[in-house]
C-alpha cells in the first residue's frame, strides 16, 4: 500500500474507499449538527471519526489511525456520552431558531467559507504527492517514526502537552467537585427528626409496594385503588415523571375480570 | 483519484461543524461540532504529510489531539457546572452578559 | 564697586523680611531699623553716584550678575543687574526721598500700632522699586513691577478697617493688573522678536525688527506705562489709592512708583525711536492725561486728591516728553525728579496739615493755616511755587524744557502739543493756587466734628518737619541744579540726546509759560482770594460736577467694562450653556445614541459572536487570497 502513496493518484481502491466512506462521514456530520438528540449527534459524530481514522490508515498514518479510533472515539466521544446522560439523556433540542438572523447569517458565513476555503485548495498547488513510504520506513516504520520526532525535535512541545493534560485534569476536577457546605445527616437524626415532626415515623414505602407493577416510576396504590406518591423516589417526583398505571391497571383488571368471567362463564356453561 | 480530495473532505467537514457551532443550542452538540472541526483539521494535517512525505503533519496531528483531549475534559466539566447551577445546558441561556 | 548693587536692594529687603517677619518684638525699634535700612540703602547709592562721577561719560554703566535666575532653554533670565546714569538718578530718587519719607513716617505713624509693619511695607516698597530700575533686563523688571504693584495695594490699603481703603487698594490692583498685562505682552513678543529680554540686547537689535512689531511692543509698553503711571484710560486707580496714608500717596503715588512708567518708556527710547506711530500714540496719551489731571486737579475739594489729579497731569508731561523721543527723554526724567521733591514736598505737606486737622481732608474747613503752621506753610508754599513753575524754581527749568521740547516736535503736532503744555501750565497755576489758597489764607473754616472735638491746628514734630524742609530745599534748587550741572550729558550716553529746534525761540517760550502762569494765578486769585470761601461746596457748572467725579471716569469704566463685562459674562454663560454644553452633550448624544444600537450588537449570545468571529475569518481568508491573486 506504501508504494501506492508516493502516485499523484491514489489506486482504484483507495479511490472508491474515499467515495465511499467520504460519503459516508459527509453524512454523520450532518446528521451530527441535525440530530435533534444530543445522543444521536454523539453516535453520529463517533460514526464520523471512525471514517476518519480509515482515511489516516490510507494516508499512511497508521498511528493516527488507531489512536484515533481507541482516544478518540473510544474515551473522548465516551465522554461526551456520558455527559449527554448526565445533563439528560432524554430532553430533545428544538432546532427553531430564537435570534433573529442567525440561521441567514451562519448560513452565508458558512457557505462563504466553504467556498473561500475550496478555492483556496483549488487555488493551491498541490498536485504533487511525495507519499510517506520512504519517511515510514527511514526509522523502521509509521511508530517509530513517530516516536523519534517526538523525542527529539518536538521534546519540548510533547513535555508542555504533559503539563496540560495535568492542568486539564486538575481543571475538570475543580470545576465539578461540590464543597459540601453543611454536614450530612446520620441515619440516627433523621430518623429521630422523623420522630420529632410525626409526619411519617416508618421509613418511606419501596415502590411497588402495594402495586401491581414494580417500575420505580410508578407509584404504588393503596388499598382503595388511589396512587400513593410517597413511594416514587423525590428526584422523579419534583420532575413530574410519575406514571400513572392507575387507569391502565383498572383497564388490565377488567380485562382480567372478562377473561375470567368468560373462563367461568364458560365454566358455567359448561356446567349448564 | 487525486488526494488532494481529502483536502476538500477536510474543508467540508470544518465548514460543516462550523455551521454546526453556529445553529446549535446544546452546549455538548457545540462542542462536538467543535470536535468535528478538530477532525477536520486533522485529516489536511495528515493529508499534508502525506503530500510532503514527511511525519512532521501526522505530529501535529498528534498534538491536536492530545490539546483536544484536554479540552474536553476541561469544556465538559464546565458544561457540567454551568448546568447544575443553571439546570441548562443551552448556550443562550448563558447570556447574563448582555444588559 | 559693581558689588555694591545688590547690597542697595538687599538693604531694604532686609529691613522688610525682619520687620514682617519679626513680630511684635521689634514694635517699639522696627521703624528705626526700617529707617536706618533705607538711609544705608541711600548712602550705598551716595558712594556710587561719587564712584560714577568719577568716570568718563562712556564706563559709567556696572553691570553685576548675580545668578541665572531661570534657565530654560533659550529662555534666559539672569539675575543680573545695570547700573548706569538713567538708574542712578532713579536710585538717588527712590532712596533720597524715601528716607526722607521714612524719616517722616516715624512721626506721621506714631499713633498707629501697625506702624512696624508699614516700615515693612515701605521697605518692601523700596525694594521692589529699586529692583525695578536696576534690572538689566525687562523679566527682572517687571518682577520688580509686580513687587511696587503689591507694596502700593499693601500701603493703600493699609488702613483695611476702612472699606474704602480696602476697595481703593483692591482698584488700584485690579487696574495696574490691565498694564502688568500690557508689559507682560510686550516681554513675549521681545522674546519672540529677539529672543532675548536682556535690555542691551533688546535694545541693540531694534532696528533690525520690522516697525509693526516694534510697534506693537511700544504700545503694550505704554499701556504697562499707562497702568502704572495713572494715565488716561487706566487712570481711575490714583484718586482711590489717596486713601492711604499720606507717606504713602507722598512716596509711591507721586514721587516714585507712579513715575515707573515714565523709567520704562525712556528705557525703552530705542523701541520708540523706531516706531513712530507708538510714539506718537504716547505723547496722545501724555498730552490727553496732562489735561484731564489738571482738569480733576481743579475740581477736588479733597487736599490730597486735588494734588493727586496734580500728580497725573505732571506725568501726563513726562509721558509727552518721553514720546516726543530723544528731544524730550531727558527732560522727561528732569521733570520726573524735580516733580519727585516738590510733589513729595506738598504731600507731605497736606500730611501735615492733615496730621494738625484732626485728619480732615476738605480744603474748605481749613483757611487760614499760615499762621497756625509756619513751616508747613513755607515749605508747601514752595513746593507750590516750584509746581507752578515760578521762575528760578525747580518746576520752572524743568516744565519749560518740556514744553520747549513739545513746540520742537514740528509741523502742526508741535503746535498742538506745545499749546496742550502752555495750557496745562494754565491750568496747573489756577488749581494749585486754589489749593494754596484754600488751605492757608482766608478766614478759618474749620468746626468741631461730630463728637465736639475743636480742632487745634499746630506745627507737625520735628521728625515730620525736617523731611519737608529737606525736600522743598531740593524743590527750590533743584531745577537749578539740574540746568547748570549738566543734567543732559549726564543722561545723555544712556537715553540719547537731539536739541529740538523750535518754530519759535525759547524766550518766547519762556514768556508764555511764565504768562500763562500769572493768568492761572491771577484767576485762582479772583475767585478764592478775594472773597470767603464757602464751606459748602457750590453746585457748580457741569464740567466742575464732572471733574468733581473724576470727569466721570469711574462711570464710564462702570458702564463700559462692569456692566459690559456682566453682560459679556451673562451671553459667555448662555452661549457657554447653550453651544458649548450643547456641543458636548450633543456629542454624548450622539455618541450615546450610536452606542445604544451598537449595543445591540452585543446580545449576549455566545452564538451571535461566534458568528461574527467566523465571518471575520472568511473575510480574512479573502483578504489573503485576493492579495495572492494581486
Amino acid at each position: 500500500m506504501s508504494a501506492n502513496l508516493a502516485a499523484y493518484t491514489t489506486s482504484t481502491g483507495e479511490a472508491f474507499q474515499f467515495w465511499v466512506l467520504g460519503t459516508v462521514a459527509v453524512v454523520g456530520a450532518l446528521s451530527t449538527i441535525l440530530m435533534r438528540k444530543a445522543v444521536h449527534s454523539a453516535l453520529s459524530l463517533a460514526g464520523t471519526m471512525i471514517v476518519l481514522a480509515v482515511f489516516y490508515l490510507a494516508n499512511g498514518a497508521y498511528f493516527l489511525g488507531i489512536v484515533q479510533i481507541v482516544v478518540y472515539t473510544g474515551a473522548i466521544m465516551m465522554l461526551f456520552l456520558f455527559v449527554v446522560m448526565l445533563v439528560g439523556v432524554t430532553a430533545a433540542d428544538s432546532l427553531k431558531e430564537t435570534i433573529k438572523g442567525q440561521r441567514w447569517w451562519a448560513a452565508a458565513c458558512g457557505l462563504g467559507f466553504g467556498i473561500l476555503l475550496a478555492a483556496g485548495i483549488g487555488n493551491a498547488s498541490l498536485t504533487e504527492f511525495a507519499g510517506l513510504g520512504a519517511a515510514n520506513s527511514a526509522n523502521g516504520g509509521n511508530v517509530e517514526g513517530l516516536a523519534a520526532l517526538i523525542f527529539t525535535k518536538y521534546v519540548f512541545a510533547f513535555e508542555i502537552t504533559g503539563a496540560l493534560l495535568i492542568t486539564a485534569a486538575v481543571g475538570a476536577m475543580v470545576l465539578t467537585h461540590r464543597e459540601r457546605t453543611e454536614r450530612a445527616r446520620t441515619q440516627r437524626e433523621l430518623s429521630e427528626q422523623r420522630v420529632r415532626e410525626g409526619t411519617h415515623v416508618p421509613p418511606l414505602p419501596a415502590p411497588g409496594v402495594y402495586a401491581r407493577h414494580n417500575a420505580v416510576d410508578v407509584a404504588g396504590l393503596l388499598p382503595d385503588g388511589t396512587p400513593a406518591e410517597l413511594t416514587v423516589m423525590g428526584t422523579l417526583r419534583k420532575r413530574g415523571q410519575i406514571r400513572d398505571v392507575s387507569r391502565e391497571a383498572l383497564s388490565d383488571l377488567k380485562a382480567l375480570e372478562q377473561r375470567s368471567a368468560e373462563r367461568l362463564g364458560r365454566e358455567e356453561e359448561a356446567s349448564r | 483519484m487525486n488526494p488532494v480530495n481529502y483536502l476538500y473532505l477536510a474543508a467540508l467537514l470544518f465548514t460543516i461543524g462550523a455551521a454546526g457551532v453556529l445553529i446549535r443550542r446544546n452546549a455538548i452538540v457545540v462542542f462536538m461540532c467543535v470536535e468535528l472541526m478538530l477532525n477536520a483539521c486533522n485529516l489536511a494535517f495528515v493529508t499534508f504529510s502525506r503530500m510532503h512525505g514527511n511525519l512532521d503533519g501526522q505530529i501535529i496531528a498528534f498534538f491536536t489531539m492530545v490539546v483536544a483531549a484536554a479540552e474536553v475534559v476541561v469544556g465538559l466539566a464546565i458544561i457540567v457546572s454551568v448546568f447544575r447551577a443553571r439546570h441548562s445546558a443551552s448556550v443562550d441561556d448563558a447570556s447574563l452578559m448582555k444588559l | 564697586m559693581e558689588n555694591l548693587i545688590a547690597l542697595l536692594i538687599g538693604a531694604p529687603l532686609l529691613g522688610a523680611a525682619v520687620l514682617l517677619l519679626g513680630g511684635r518684638r521689634l514694635d517699639r525699634t522696627g521703624h528705626w531699623l526700617g529707617t536706618l535700612l533705607a538711609a544705608a540703602s541711600f548712602v550705598i547709592a551716595l558712594v556710587l553716584f561719587v564712584d560714577m562721577l568719577g568716570k568718563g561719560a562712556e564706563d559709567r554703566a556696572l553691570h553685576q550678575t548675580l545668578f541665572t535666575w531661570i534657565p530654560v532653554g533659550t529662555f534666559q533670565a539672569d539675575m543680573a543687574f545695570q547700573l548706569d546714569q538713567l538708574s542712578m538718578t532713579f536710585v538717588l530718587l527712590i532712596t533720597g526721598v524715601g528716607t526722607l519719607i521714612h524719616v517722616y513716617s516715624i512721626g506721621y505713624m506714631e499713633h498707629d500700632e501697625r506702624r512696624r509693619r508699614f516700615f515693612g511695607y515701605l521697605n518692601l516698597f523700596v525694594a521692589a522699586m529699586l529692583l525695578l530700575v536696576l534690572a538689566d533686563n525687562y523679566l527682572l523688571l517687571y518682577f520688580g513691577w509686580e513687587g511696587v504693584g503689591l507694596a502700593s495695594y499693601l500701603l493703600i490699603g493699609f488702613w483695611q478697617h476702612k472699606p474704602s481703603a480696602a476697595t481703593a487698594a483692591k482698584k488700584a490692583f485690579i487696574v495696574n493688573r490691565v498694564g502688568d498685562m500690557g508689559l507682560s505682552i510686550a516681554i513675549m513678543l521681545m522674546f519672540t522678536t529677539f529672543g532675548t529680554f536682556a535690555f542691551g540686547r533688546v535694545l541693540e537689535a531694534s532696528d533690525q525688527a520690522s516697525e509693526g512689531k516694534l510697534t506693537a511692543i511700544g504700545l503694550m509698553l505704554l499701556l504697562a506705562a499707562c497702568g502704572k503711571s495713572a494715565q488716561v484710560p487706566l487712570q481711575s486707580w490714583l484718586g482711590d489709592a489717596m486713601e492711604g496714608p499720606t507717606p504713602v500717596s507722598a512716596l509711591i503715588h507721586a514721587a516714585t512708583m507712579v513715575t515707573a512708567g515714565v523709567y520704562l518708556i525712556v528705557r525703552s527710547a530705542d523701541i520708540f525711536n523706531a516706531a513712530p506711530d507708538a510714539q506718537l500714540v504716547v505723547t496722545v496719551v501724555g498730552a490727553v492725561t496732562l489735561l484731564f489731571g489738571a482738569i480733576v486737579g481743579c475740581a477736588k475739594d479733597d487736599i490730597k486728591k486735588a494734588l493727586a489729579g496734580s500728580t497725573m497731569s505732571q506725568i501726563g508731561y513726562m509721558i509727552l516728553a518721553a514720546g516726543l523721543g530723544p528731544i524730550g527723554y531727558v527732560f522727561a526724567i528732569m521733570h520726573l525728579v524735580t516733580h519727585g521733591f516738590f510733589k513729595a514736598g506738598l504731600f507731605l505737606g497736606a500730611g501735615s496739615v492733615m496730621h494738625g486737622m484732626n485728619d480732615e481732608v476738605d480744603m474748605r474747613k481749613y483757611g487760614g493755616l499760615r499762621k497756625y503752621m509756619p513751616v508747613t506753610f513755607v515749605t508747601f508754599g514752595l513746593g507750590y511755587l516750584a509746581i507752578i513753575g515760578f521762575p528760578g524754581l525747580s518746576g520752572f527749568f524743568s516744565k519749560d524744557k518740556i514744553i520747549e521740547a513739545a513746540f520742537a516736535k514740528g509741523g502742526t503736532e508741535g503746535w498742538i502739543l506745545g499749546a496742550v503744555t502752555l495750557l496745562g501750565a494754565a491750568i496747573t497755576a489756577y488749581y494749585m493756587t486754589r489749593v494754596m489758597l484754600m488751605t492757608f489764607f482766608g478766614e478759618k473754616r474749620w468746626q468741631p466734628d461730630a463728637e465736639g472735638h475743636e480742632p487745634h491746628p499746630h506745627e507737625s514734630p520735628k521728625s515730620m518737619v525736617i523731611p519737608m524742609i529737606l525736600l522743598a530745599v531740593g524743590s527750590v534748587g533743584g531745577g537749578a541744579v539740574f540746568e547748570f550741572s549738566g543734567f543732559v550729558e549726564w543722561l545723555e550716553p544712556v537715553t540719547g540726546f537731539e536739541h529740538g529746534h523750535a518754530p519759535i525761540s525759547a524766550a518766547a517760550v519762556t514768556a508764555a509759560t511764565v504768562a500763562v502762569m500769572v493768568i492761572g494765578v491771577g484767576l485762582a486769585y479772583l475767585q478764592y482770594g478775594r472773597g470767603p470761601v464757602p464751606v459748602v461746596a457750590p453746585r457748580g457748572s457741569l464740567l466742575t460736577r464732572a471733574a468733581r467725579r473724576d470727569l466721570l471716569q469711574d462711570d464710564f469704566n462702570h458702564a463700559v467694562f462692569v456692566t459690559g463685562g456682566t453682560h459679556l459674562t451673562r451671553s459667555l454663560v448662555y452661549v457657554d450653556h447653550s453651544l458649548v454644553d450643547g456641543v458636548v452633550n450633543g456629542t454624548a448624544a450622539a455618541v450615546g445614541g450610536l452606542s445604544g444600537r451598537l449595543r445591540k450588537l452585543q446580545n449576549g449570545y455566545a452564538r451571535t459572536y461566534a458568528v461574527s468571529m467566523f465571518g471575520g475569518t472568511a473575510v480574512l481568508i479573502a483578504a489573503t487570497l485576493l492579495m495572492r491573486a494581486v
